[in-house]
């Protein structure tokens, strides 16, 4: 079964980390990463850039094109991982193993994926 | 990173909008800081035990405010207010409350705090002094390390920057739209300012004084998530990002100042490249240019050339035109003559940059872009000649040594390479 763990969390506290800190947490999370890689569960995975390089497209007879998120939130979307487990509590405490390894506060939403589309292979 | 750290991080970027609100609400740059002092303690006691708030921000401003009004309930032997713990727990009524009367008016709070430290009334070091101190709460002694004055000094140059601008009053109205377009720029201007203080006198990597690029990216990404559409405050943050993406090779080993055309580029920073493009693309949408965006653009072209001679100098010639048009200066034409070199050669570039000499006859860059297109046409004593007026002029030492080592090459009979100075154009 395919999830997606969606990771939020205050941008404007994570994007003013210094980059000692933050290569710090990227270690932390690295190591998760490498074991779930290894089992074979670890799917396209991307950390986004800060809300302020999104552009939205508002749908309407005419698409809108606004700069900014699509929703002005305390807590942003700041990633995502796919992964590949048998059940729900296996997802869970692959993202309690996250935030336990990324601090502060925020969170992570577990959400089975309903479509999924590989698209075409890097080489 | 440890729970402390996570906190003083959270507390760092709750700062400006937390003092902006408080500002608002006691009209007094002061009573505001203590406010937020006092709240930041109660937060370093209260999160590590009850967890942090959904809130941050809104949790400062209410406990700020509370502290503040119970000092003077106390003093008046009243009912003192709820404690923090209790806030967390009232959260719901509470923070919504909050929002209700902070959100529509926060943009406006922070940009006040922001023009408040950059106010017309000021010097331009202490409008950065300020800004350091009161937005991005650096110590006094951390920016007295930065400037390289005593902590005495930069205690003084605070504390009469605040007196002015305390003597200035500033309104604490919502602005019209004009008059938050003038705040804005002031405010651009002066993070620019910030950028440039650290970029221009920082001697390595890890100097005390790198770390004001640090803060000003900070303050530009903070203006961009107020004014995420428009495309100057894009082009400044992109501006920032892209520069400061080269921090890691701009010096050796040695602490040598490396220009351009000679760093290693796989030291550049990718994923701070990345976002700049990213918001120089955003930004042309807007086909609004204004001096920050040519300049990122400028910059985002030196950045997406693999090698030095991929380098698309007839754009960047282009883009330079552009800029001598909607802010003329002399360090402009000195940049733009550096492309020219290289489209249309030395001469005609030599020949842009002469008229110039009399008003940059103090500007380091000006006698070391001048001794290079000497040097490329072999007019050798002229270039010396130049070159030692650079070395007369330059203002760290990493700048003297890098045109000593061009004399030395040229006693050696060495044949050079022109060099972009692709510094940020200090206002002239």
């Amino acid at each position: 079964m395919l999830y997606a763990i969606l990771c939020y969390n205050d941008e404007k506290v994570v994007w003013s980390w210094s980059k000692d800190q933050d290569d710090a947490v990227m270690a932390r999370l690295a190591v998760v990463h490498e074991r779930l890689a290894r089992e074979g569960r670890l799917r396209p995975t991307a950390r986004l850039m800060p809300t302020t390089a999104a552009t939205t497209v508002r749908r309407g007879e005419e698409p809108l094109v606004i700069d900014g998120p699509f929703a002005e939130t305390k807590e942003q979307l700041l990633g995502f991982y796919l992964i590949d487990v048998a059940r729900l509590t296996d997802a869970i405490e692959i993202a309690k193993e996250l935030a336990a390894a990324n601090p502060g506060a925020g969170g992570y939403e577990v959400r089975p994926v309903a479509l999924f589309l590989p698209g075409a292979q890097h080489t | 990173m440890s729970d402390v750290e996570w906190i003083n991080a959270a507390l760092i970027a709750a700062r400006p909008q937390a003092i902006g609100a408080l500002l608002r609400y006691f009209r007094d740059l002061d009573a505001a800081e203590e406010a937020f002092q006092d709240a930041c303690l109660r937060a370093l006691k209260s999160w590590p035990r009850n967890g942090p708030p959904r809130d941050p921000t809104a949790w400062l401003i209410l406990v700020g405010r509370n502290a503040a009004l119970d000092q003077v309930r106390r003093q008046r032997k009243q009912q003192p207010l709820p404690a923090e713990e209790q806030i967390s727990e009232l959260e719901d009524t509470e923070t919504a409350l909050a929002e209700r009367l902070d959100e529509s008016r926060y943009r406006d709070d922070v940009l006040r705090l922001l023009f408040i430290c950059c106010h017309p009334d000021l010097p331009a070091t202490q409008q950065i002094a300020l800004a350091l101190r009161i937005v991005c709460g650096l110590s006094v002694k951390q920016i007295a390390r930065a400037f390289l004055v005593s902590e005495a000094a930069m205690e003084q140059r605070i504390t009469r920057g605040k007196g002015r601008v305390a003597q200035a009053q500033v309104p604490f109205e919502a602005p019209g739209a004009a008059e938050r377009a003038a705040r804005l720029a002031a405010v651009a201007a002066m993070i620019y300012l910030l950028f440039n203080e650290g970029y221009s006198t920082a001697q390595a990597a890890g100097d005390s004084r790198a770390s004001l690029c640090d803060e000003a990216i900070r303050l530009a990404r903070l203006l961009l998530r107020l004014f995420p559409a428009e495309p100057e405050v894009m082009g400044l943050t992109a501006l920032l990002l892209l520069q400061h993406a080269r921090a890691a090779a701009r010096f050796d080993a040695h602490g040598a100042l490396v220009l351009l055309e000679e760093q290693d580029r796989d030291r550049w920073d990718g994923p701070l490249i990345a976002e700049g493009l990213a918001l120089v693309e955003k930004a042309m949408r807007h086909a609004r240019p204004g001096p920050y965006q040519l300049q990122a653009a400028i910059a985002a072209l030196h950045s997406s050339a693999r090698r030095p001679d991929d380098t698309d100098w007839a754009q960047i010639d282009l883009l330079y035109a552009a800029l001598e048009q909607v802010q003329p200066s002399p360090v402009v034409t000195l940049n733009r003559a550096v492309a020219v070199s290289k489209v249309r050669g030395a001469e005609q570039a030599l020949a842009m940059i002469e008229p110039l000499e009399a008003r940059l006859a103090g500007y380091f860059y000006f006698f070391g872009v001048k001794g290079a297109l000497l040097l490329q046409l072999g007019r050798e004593e002229a270039a010396r000649t130049a070159f030692g007026r650079a070395v007369a002029l330059a203002n760290t030492a990493a700048e003297a040594a890098h045109i000593r080592a061009h004399l030395d090459r040229l006693s050696q009979g060495a044949a050079l390479e022109p060099r972009s100075p692709n510094e940020p154009s200090v206002s002239a």
